[in-house]
């Protein structure tokens, strides 16, 4: 494979988010592909049951259970799971973090969103006056 | 037909027997006691002039009409409708602050104090912070926000009902000559009342010590709302 520039595959163990339904912004491992359409996916760690999902509404993401089996059950992605800590590493991620950021910022009643325009406006005068301080 | 409601003008629910029994006629007729009047006597006997006419005639005291409609007019069918009294929605409780959506103060993010006997929603800005007195608008016209000022303490006083926003009921009309020369000249002022002015005051001085206790509130009271690029208010939390 190292003469192919892809580098996240739809394989088992390949970590998923979902885009749609109502399970849509979690993660869940892929257990078995069913054909070019559809895989099995389960997350037992994030109450996502086991079920046929459309590759169409989900994401690879970059992280990938190695040494998951074909065709597991929950309880062995769940042990894979926790073994690899795959759910902290997804939660570290740089993606996951923003992706909450935005959720939080989207969630903010109006005085919220009126105090952080504030606090942005406290830190861009700070960075002015620094910049101005360090060019005198 | 109070018991027997009506399907149709004319016609009951219920049958002649059937409101009988509902009456409780069985009973006996309600005996009820009227003062007596007098019945007015049907004809009068009146004078009448000229030499041939018999000098007296017994007229009617009431005139028979001199039109009968060939039909039968329709009664009319009653209209039992009554006006709901407005309900408050929950997300408006006493210290919420809202957002005017319509009127001259449009934007403005108001404390709500109280609902009023018409329905509609007493507000204060507070005057001294951003300029919208006491006032009532419709909760129509308005965006509860979940931001709440404490307001467990605040008593308001009686005066502040419907009648006191209403317009003082014009003076006696102008001589049409005052009114002549008065065109084009601008209008007196009146200056705003003092006990109104001192009720604002009160009020105020109670919600400002309220506000005073969040940081930052005073200042979003002040500031004015509104919507900018790709802001959509139903995907947005209040």
């Amino acid at each position: 494979m190292s003469d192919s520039t892809f580098k996240r595959f739809v394989e088992v163990g390949r970590v998923v988010l979902l885009k749609s339904g109502p399970y849509a912004g979690k993660i869940a491992v892929v257990a078995e592909i069913i054909d070019h359409n559809r895989a099995i996916i389960d997350g037992p760690t994030t109450s996502v049951p086991r079920q046929s999902f459309p590759y169409k509404h989900l994401t690879l993401t970059p992280l990938a259970l190695t040494k998951l089996p074909r065709g597991s059950r929950s309880g062995t992605i769940k042990k894979h799971l926790e073994k690899e800590g795959t759910l902290t590493k997804w939660n570290n991620s740089e993606w996951a973090k923003k992706r909450a950021a935005v959720e939080k910022r989207r969630s903010l009643n109006d005085f919220a969103r009126f105090s952080v325009m504030l606090e942005k406006k406290k830190r861009r005068d700070g960075v002015r006056k620094a910049v101005k301080a360090l060019k005198a | 037909m109070a018991r027997s409601k009506e399907l149709v003008p004319g016609v009951g629910r219920f049958s002649r027997s059937q409101v009988a029994a509902k009456r409780g006629l069985y009973k006996g007729l309600k005996k009820s006691e009227k003062p007596a009047v007098e019945p007015t006597p049907e004809t009068v006997e009146k004078t009448i002039g000229g030499n041939n006419n018999g000098e007296k005639r017994i007229v009617p005291t009431s005139k028979a009409p001199r039109f009968y409609s060939a039909e039968d007019v329709r009664q009319p069918k009653k209209s039992r409708k009554t006006a709901k009294p407005s309900q408050l929605r929950s997300s408006i409780t006493p210290g919420t602050v809202l957002i005017l959506l319509a009127g001259r103060f449009r934007g403005k993010r108001v404390v709500f104090l109280k609902q009023l006997e018409s329905g509609l929603l007493l507000v204060s800005g507070p005057y001294k912070v951003n300029g919208v007195p006491l006032r009532r608008v419709n909760q129509a016209y308005v965006i509860a926000t979940s931001t709440k000022v404490e307001l467990e303490s605040i008593k308001l006083s009686d005066e502040l009902n419907d009648a006191y926003f209403a317009k003082p009921s014009s003076k006696g009309a102008k001589s049409a000559e005052e009114e002549f020369f008065e065109e084009g000249k601008p209008k007196e002022k009146e200056a705003f009342p003092a006990s109104k002015a001192a009720l604002q005051k009160e009020v105020d001085s109670t919600l400002i010590t309220a506000i005073k206790k969040t940081e930052n509130l005073v200042k979003y009271l002040r500031s004015t709302w509104g919507l900018s690029k790709g802001q959509y208010p139903h995907q947005m939390a209040f």
